[in-house]
């Protein structure tokens, strides 16, 4: 029973980590309808350049603001330069610049950082381990982190008029122009809001499991998982799909069909959710009138 | 006088027709005053700090020149660039059995990259020697015969630890966590080789993905299977959280590291230096740092070697003690070939090499082969972290028998 607890608890530490990836993701999703697949690598990237800022001398917090925000910039330069010569072409030809993107930005963090592991600091410490060094103060600093993001997604969107010009934006582009919003700069927005969320849960994924280019490949699959089961549309479902994730995974790998398949339960998830209930538990249900 | 010149016509055919009169002369990749050896290395990409061993080998074969070579031949070793990737690998060594039509192949670096040639090579019978990787499926000799490794395998180190274990506590409940792959699953190999019909109710196998964000949930299983010793065949990034997390929820496993995830800078300072303090790897190199071979004469043999040969080289790189090792038993069995650089006599003296010791290897650990052995190196002594450094401990240990 003790080590039921503590699957579960060590669940919900690394449910963190995916949660605040899938919060990038649904990002994206609601300002653009694509997912980005190369999400994971941007994060990497932003990260290894908080690291270095943090290696160079500056304090953490300085180094994650002017991180956040060159993110932000790098976002909005990749919108503007690579999604904007084929915004009119069909979905595949995305999912090819997704694809290219994953590439490049993956193989020029290692080319730049080096392929060797790295320590990145964590603003948040204790004295000593808590409840019995099953979570860590950075788990739960970084959970908390999550929140916070969480909310601030939420009010951005629900009660600013640009996050309504944004929703508007990436659900009828048609009508939003029609009614003077600016489509391209709009989409542009939600590439750099994407990718400084990214950033954020980037820097918070990295003290836990140590810094390499490949350090978001397993997680981002994860992390999709996650914000299917909540609704990819959706930040809340996405950060409590994020949790459900880690501690099933847990469980699963755990009681049931062992460690060897335990990538395979999130594909399992990934595949239940979307043939059982596409627009996940917290999703809306898109319907459209033909 | 007509017999007499048939006789000699006769005599001038056959010669023709049996080229294996004169061997030396015939072989691939050897001419009167050269032998052609090939090699790839990752010379680029994420593998490249690996790529000093070739450096390091063709400052050998430069010192073997300069002293007038073997047999009186110049050693040509050409190395191409592979990128880490077993495509580029197989790509560059064709090009060095048919285009360069080099003799052999030598200490080719990695285990995916000498996976795609495995087949090629030995197909085309071309002798495949030392290679630069534990992995253990290099010992072979009945289905691959032109294949041999060098260091000891993963494999071997596991029967060591296991050896070590049953030794300090002969009941031990014995946990094995291990990546799910080929490198891994050697480790659980190892741990059975020693065992045998003990291995099922002894053991407790955890394995974990590449993909995996954390291992945590790994490590809560193997504490609360009652473990009292672990082994771990994880990549550096994991080994760094096991150690941690080991740490963390304060249990105190009798804990055995794999000796390629167990670098002061890539793993004990990120688990945390005190975090790991106790912890057990091997080895079966001298670590030039070590203060016990500050005067050593072996390693003042390659220390000489180094400042005549590669003065900017990184002293404490132990790739370059490690490519001291494998070059010098590549000499070696070059020597031992005589006149002859035929491939088959070639891989008879691989694989004939009687204990030959090393001035990079520890003291007695020995490289020794034989047409059924083809583990080169099956000793090692084990280490301990104590929270700086790694220091070794009890005599060299063999690994097991299988």
């Amino acid at each position: 029973m003790d080590g039921f607890a503590h699957q579960i608890i060590a669940g919900i530490a690394t449910g963190g980590i995916y949660a605040s990836v899938a919060l990038a993701l649904v990002m994206i999703y609601q300002a653009t309808h694509h997912v980005n697949f190369a999400q994971g690598e941007m994060a990497t990237l932003s990260t290894f350049i908080a690291w270095s800022m943090v290696e160079a001398g500056f304090p953490y917090w300085i180094a994650f603001a002017a991180t956040v925000m060159l993110s932000f910039l790098i976002g909005v330069l990749v919108e503007r330069l690579l999604m904007r010569p084929v915004q009119n072409a069909p979905v595949l030809t995305h999912v090819g610049v997704f694809i290219g993107l994953l590439l490049i930005v993956g193989n020029m963090t290692g080319w730049i950082f080096g392929y060797t592991t790295k320590v990145y600091p964590s603003p948040f410490t204790s004295s000593g381990p808590l409840m019995g060094g099953l979570i860590s103060a950075h788990e739960l600093g970084s959970t908390a982190v999550t929140l916070v993001v969480l909310t601030l997604v939420f009010l951005f969107f629900r009660y600013t008029s640009l996050g309504l010009a944004m929703r508007a934006a990436a659900y009828n582009p048609r009508s939003a122009r029609l009614v003077g919003i600016r489509v391209g700069w709009m989409l542009a927005l939600g590439w750099g809001l994407a990718a400084a969320i990214g950033a954020v849960a980037g820097m918070m994924v990295a003290p836990v499991v140590f810094l390499d280019p490949s350090m978001m490949t397993g997680i981002l699959l994860y992390a999709f998982a996650g914000a299917l089961i909540g609704g990819i549309d959706n930040p809340l479902g996405a950060v409590i799909g994020g949790f459900a994730v880690g501690v099933l995974e847990n469980l699963a790998g755990a009681y049931v069909v062992g460690t060897e398949l335990k990538l395979t339960v999130a594909l399992a998830i990934i595949i239940g959710v979307l043939v059982v209930r596409p627009s996940g538990l917290l999703g809306r249900v898109v319907t459209s009138r033909v | 006088m007509t017999l007499h010149r048939r006789a000699l016509l006769t005599g001038g055919v056959a010669a023709l027709a049996l080229p294996n009169i004169a061997p030396a002369q015939e072989a691939p990749g050897v001419t009167a005053s050269e032998i052609r050896i090939g090699s790839t290395n990752a010379l680029s990409g994420p593998a490249s700090s690996y790529s000093v061993i070739s450096r390091c080998l063709s400052a050998m074969f430069k010192r073997v020149n300069d002293q007038g070579g073997i047999a009186g031949k110049q050693v040509n070793f050409i190395v191409y660039d592979d990128n880490y990737a077993p495509p580029r690998t197989l790509e560059q060594t064709r090009r060095l059995v048919e285009q360069d039509k080099v003799a052999f192949l030598f200490n080719q670096l990695g285990t995916p990259t000498n996976s795609a040639i495995h087949r090629y090579v030995n197909q085309r019978k071309v002798p495949h020697l030392f290679l630069a990787t534990g992995a253990d499926k290099w010992a072979q000799p009945q289905e691959y015969p032109w294949t041999i490794g060098w260091q000891p395998s993963y494999r071997t180190e596991a029967q060591i630890y296991t050896k070590y274990i049953l030794e300090q506590r002969p009941q031990a409940k014995i946990g094995v966590l291990y990546q799910n792959d080929d490198f891994g699953k050697d480790y659980v190999n190892g741990v059975r080789d020693v065992l045998g019909p003990r291995f099922d109710s002894m053991v407790k196998l955890v394995s974990h993905e590449a993909t995996d964000a954390t291992i945590d949930s790994q490590i809560v299983t193997l504490q609360g299977s009652g473990i009292d010793a672990l082994a771990c065949g994880i990549i550096p990034r994991f080994a760094a959280q096991a150690i941690r997390k080991v740490y963390d929820i304060g249990w105190k496993p009798m804990m055995f590291m794999t000796n390629v995830s167990v670098s002061g800078s890539i793993v004990m300072q990120p688990a945390g230096a005190e975090k790991g303090i106790g912890l057990i790897t091997s080895d079966y190199r001298k670590d030039q740092s070590d203060p016990a071979w500050a005067d050593d004469p072996g390693m003042n043999e390659w220390r000489d070697f180094m400042r005549r040969y590669i003065p900017d080289g990184e002293l404490g790189d132990n790739n370059y003690t490690y490519g001291y090792g494998a070059g010098s038993t590549m000499i070696q069995v070059l020597r031992q070939c005589g006149n002859n650089f035929s491939r088959e006599n070639v891989m008879k003296q691989a694989t004939n090499i009687a204990p030959l010791e090393i001035g990079t290897l520890l003291p007695g650990v020995k490289v020794s082969t034989t047409p059924t052995n083809y583990h080169p190196i099956r000793h090692m002594q084990l280490q301990k972290w104590d929270g700086k450094s790694w220091v070794r401990f009890g005599g060299v240990i063999e690994g097991a028998n299988v």
